[in-house]
């Protein structure tokens, strides 16, 4: 019989053990027994308060669906242990006895609600576990404020949540100021006026003395100084304690203040139990951060296999986060507790940012660092604190505003140790990162899925990246980001150029900043911009040259050379008379037809000459073009809605139909795609593309930047419950944005993935407007909608384009001889590839 | 082009300029032959003929692809495959054994001419 592993615990350092072990030589020599409290497997709780934002704890789930149906381990959900019995080796649950080799406690804490009289009310609620969340979402049903007790960096978080169910948020906090572990008296002053300005009302030095039922709200919280607070609902989040009930029954040894006991390889005061994360206590100290957590897991699993090497003494608990929507950012000795700690501080109120330096007394060592209203400085600091990286002359450059505006200084990623700490939650150096390259990683991604660096919270994505592209130049090859050999710009820099300059042609812009005649990469990509920015007919005689040729003839040209047509089907909403009238094209010009995934019809085979009398048929019949052809909206995708269907909740088709007429025509970096589901259901898989639109009872939630495809993306939920107006705002900022700032050839998936600041920053972009950009972005998405044509009416129309559509200029017939087609299933398709003397 | 050999061609009439298009190219039949013509104009040659069939595909394509400059060498790139086409050997730069054949080409009094030799 295989030896016996049981973990207690499926949180986030749990899983982690898991992942761990299940990668280990030994893995195959035990079964793995984890069992779990709560009914549903690992998820993320560092972001716990995104499951307001979601909907759904979907996103949030640790690992592979199919991580714990490996052979091997057993995920126990909803199935407590109950007891621990040392001697036999066994621990108990509700189903039943299962012996141990090998006991991993990872039970983490659980939420500290003070001794108050009255905590036990109805809406009293704490802030842990997603069930916890469905409690505070009950509560918050017919509520309209609510109260945290606790301005931690938990209670903050809890706040957020509380005002993402559009409750009023109060704070109350013990201490003089919030965040008294990680900050002094200037930054946590400055944090609540950031935080009140958001609408959020902050209590501080108040201890509440009971809690009893309300004369306006439901509770009436009764504080020390005699003064009182009524509201809704409670939150409690002042702080946590290890969860060591089980473990202190069963006799292991415990911590002074609680926890369990563990040495430097985690392992308990009985051999065969380890623990780890935050039910555990080494040098009496608890360690509340995922990072250290996934050390322990990590030198656990190592101690099991048999490497002692690896050890656990300590964690750094710096921190660096967004709360509320305010960077807030906590080093090392951020307090200056060390013996001659010397300061730097720097405040300014006006730009609501302060940061402060905290340095060894010969100056020469950081020693810790608080920042508020800007973590951009938060990297670098970082690596000179935990390094011990040698200060610069003048230290205060290093928090100092820099006069010329180019932000925060960086450290060069040369400077770096090898052995420095990049991403401390899956323990990735720069050492690791070089490793990465030797072995053949090429790109930031090939980094992150060999390294897993910058994949668990992500804080260090910007810092991974420095030091990716520094080594690379280091090899001495050439980070080019050039877009070919005729412009050393990126595409982004020619579409500001060409805007700014009010560029017209290719000619000009190359004439301008570029050399030589151009190419296949940069003529497309500019004719793109040029049409991203003006909106001229792709056929004016300066653009013709630059088109790829599908945009040159405005169809797709497939393998023999023949081409497709396709008509715009918005929404893929047709009347059974322009149906028949597809069908009666595509009999007579022997087309082959398919219905395709976008919800329209492609007919395949038709030769250059056929193309505009084609054409001339299906807009006498009052089709468009479809722009199958371009860098451009592709089609919106659409379910029937609250129209037809039982289960509909809006009318999914008349808004997939407007965002279809709205963006058809528009020139992108590549193609666009857009859905609209009418319910939940999401039938119209939204959530695969460029734009996802999925209705709610309120209105609509907004998806953005997924596609299928060769590396399918699930895309982001960006807004929810938004009305058609905001809606449709939104999209035009998110795909005018897009427009602007992508490469060429890069779909929104992966040009959101290498945005710097990833989702929130497009974000603040969108919602928040922080660049002042969004007026622009609308207008010119107008101009856009404003200028749109039907590009095949226009050239049916116009003798001198409708010349480019002869096979041979000198002969007034195609001969179709040589395109050799075959019958399969009752239509036409290409025949192998022919001979000369066939064709003669 | 050599003297001696220009002397020898036959040409004949395969468009007018008004066919043709700035920076880019049309096909042409020239006999049994579809041939690929490409005006450059303001450059020092202006006019390429190439075969309009792209040998990795079979399909009459190349006329239709986009012009490409490297170095003073001007290419068409295959609209199907990417490939690039010498438009003054019809060699293809990425697999140089592989080429389409070559013509002579002028334009007399607007009209565009191929000479009948094969010169390629």
């Amino acid at each position: 019989m295989k030896k016996q592993l049981v973990v207690i615990g499926n949180g986030m350092v749990g899983h982690h053990f898991a992942e761990q072990w299940m990668a280990s030589e030994m893995a195959a020599d035990y079964e793995l027994h984890v069992f779990a409290e709560e009914n549903q497997r690992a998820y993320d709780r560092v972001h716990l308060s995104e499951y307001f934002e979601q909907q759904s704890s979907a996103h949030l789930q640790l690992g592979d669906d199919g991580f714990y149906a490996l052979p091997g381990i057993h995920l126990h959900l909803n199935e407590a242990v109950i007891t621990l019995d040392r001697e036999a080796k066994s621990v108990t649950t509700a189903q039943g006895q299962y012996s141990y080799d090998t006991l991993v406690f990872a039970t983490g804490s659980y939420p500290f609600v003070p001794p108050i009289d009255g905590r036990e009310l109805d809406h009293c609620c704490v802030y842990r576990t997603l069930q916890d969340l469905d409690v505070i979402r009950a509560s918050a049903q017919g509520a309209t404020r609510g109260v945290v007790v606790g301005g931690g960096l938990l209670g903050l978080e809890a706040a957020n949540a509380l005002r993402m169910l559009g409750l009023e948020a109060h704070v109350v906090e013990f201490a003089p100021r919030l965040m008294p572990v990680q900050l002094d008296s200037d930054a946590g002053s400055l944090l609540r006026t950031k935080i009140e300005d958001l609408g959020v009302k902050v209590h501080t030095e108040k201890t509440t003395r009971k809690i009893i039922p309300g004369d306006e709200q439901r509770l009436r919280m009764c504080f020390a100084d005699e003064t009182y607070l009524e509201t809704d609902l409670i939150v409690f989040s002042a702080g946590i304690r290890p969860q060591d009930q089980l473990a202190r029954e069963a006799g292991l040894r415990l911590g002074e203040r609680g926890g369990i006991a563990v040495d430097q390889h985690c392992r308990t005061s009985d051999p065969s139990i380890y623990a780890i994360g935050e039910c555990a206590v080494w040098n009496n100290q608890q360690y509340g951060l995922v990072a250290p957590g996934y050390t322990m897991a990590r030198v656990a699993a190592a101690h099991m296999i048999g490497n002692v090497g690896t050890t656990f003494t300590g964690a750094d608990m710096s921190t660096k986060l967004k709360l509320l929507g305010v960077d807030v950012g906590s080093i090392g000795d951020a307090h200056g507790a060390t013996p001659g700690a010397l300061n730097y501080r720097y405040s300014n109120e006006i730009e609501g940012v302060y940061r402060r330096l905290v340095v060894s007394a010969d100056g020469s060592k950081l020693l810790g660092a608080i920042l508020v209203g800007d973590n951009s400085y938060y990297d670098t600091l970082l690596q000179y604190a935990l390094n011990g990286i040698e200060l610069p002359e003048y230290p205060e450059s290093l928090i100092l505003p820099e006069s010329s505006g180019t932000g925060a200084p960086s450290l060069g990623a040369s400077a770096l140790p090898y052995e420095a700490t990049l991403c401390s939650c899956h323990n990735v150096t720069k050492g690791d990162i070089c490793e990465a390259m030797n072995d053949g990683a090429v790109s930031l991604s090939d980094i992150k899925s060999m390294t897993k660096a910058a994949t668990g919270c992500g804080g260090c994505a910007a810092m991974v990246k420095t030091v990716f592209e520094s080594e690379l130049e280091a090899r001495g090859v050439q980070v080019d980001k050039s877009i070919c050999e005729h412009f050393s710009h990126t595409r982004q820099e020619l579409f500001h150029l060409v805007k700014v300059e009010g560029i017209q042609t290719f000619d000009e812009l190359i004439e301008r900043h570029g050399q030589g005649g151009g190419c296949e990469i940069c003529k497309p990509a500019v004719a793109s911009i040029l049409a991203s920015v003006w909106n001229e007919h792709v056929h004016e005689t300066k653009h013709l040259p630059l088109q790829d040729t599908n945009d040159t003839f405005m169809a797709n040209m497939q393998k023999n050379g023949t081409y497709s047509v396709v008509p715009r089907i918005p929404g893929g909403e047709i009347t059974p008379k322009m149906l028949i009238k597809i069908g009666e094209v595509g009999e007579k010009y022997n087309l082959y037809t398919k219905i395709t995934g976008g919800q329209r019809i492609d007919l395949f085979g038709a030769t250059l000459d056929e193309l505009p009398l084609i054409w001339e048929e299906l807009i006498a019949a009052g089709f468009e073009t479809g722009h199958a052809y371009g860098k451009s909206l592709r089609t919106v995708k659409s379910c029937i809605g609250d129209t037809w269907c039982r289960y509909g909740v809006q009318d999914s088709m008349t808004m997939a139909i407007r965002l279809e007429n709205r963006y058809k025509g528009m020139r992108s970096p590549h193609k666009v795609k857009m859905a609209v589901s009418g319910c939940t259901r999401e039938c119209a898989e939204a959530q695969s593309k460029d734009i996802g639109v999925i209705a709610t009872e309120n209105g609509w939630n907004l998806y953005v930047c997924g596609n299928g495809g060769m590396k399918p993306r699930h895309a982001d939920l960006f807004a929810t419950d938004l009305d058609d107006e905001t809606l449709i705002r939104y999209i035009d900022r998110v795909l005018m944005f897009y427009v602007y700032t992508a490469d060429r050839l890069q779909r929104t998936s992966v040009w959101l993935e290498n945005l710097q600041g990833g989702l929130k920053y497009l974000k603040e972009v969108v919602i928040e407007d922080s660049l002042g950009l969004a007026e622009e972005l609308e207008t010119r998405m107008q101009h856009i909608v404003d200028t749109y044509q039907c590009e095949w009416k226009t050239a049916i129309n116009d003798s001198e384009k409708r010349k480019r559509f002869r096979s041979y200029v000198n002969a007034s017939e195609p001969r179709k001889a040589r395109i050799q087609l075959i019958e399969e299933r009752g239509q036409l398709i290409p025949a192998r590839m022919i001979t000369e003397e066939e064709v003669a | 082009m050599n003297a001696a050999l220009t002397a020898s061609l036959q040409w004949q009439n395969v468009c007018h300029r008004k066919d043709l298009v700035p920076h880019s190219g049309i096909a042409v039949m020239l006999g049994k032959e579809p041939v690929a013509v490409f005006w450059l104009p303001g450059h020092d040659t202006e006019l390429y003929a190439i075969g309009h069939t792209d040998p990795f595909s079979g399909s009459e394509v190349l006329a239709h692809g986009i012009l490409c400059e490297s170095q003073g060498i001007w290419s068409v790139a295959s609209p199907l495959y990417k490939q690039h086409f010498r438009l003054d050997t019809g060699r293809c730069i990425e697999t140089p054994d592989v080429g389409v054949d070559v013509w002579a080409v002028r334009m007399e009094q607007d009209w565009v001419q191929i000479g009948k030799v094969l010169i390629g």
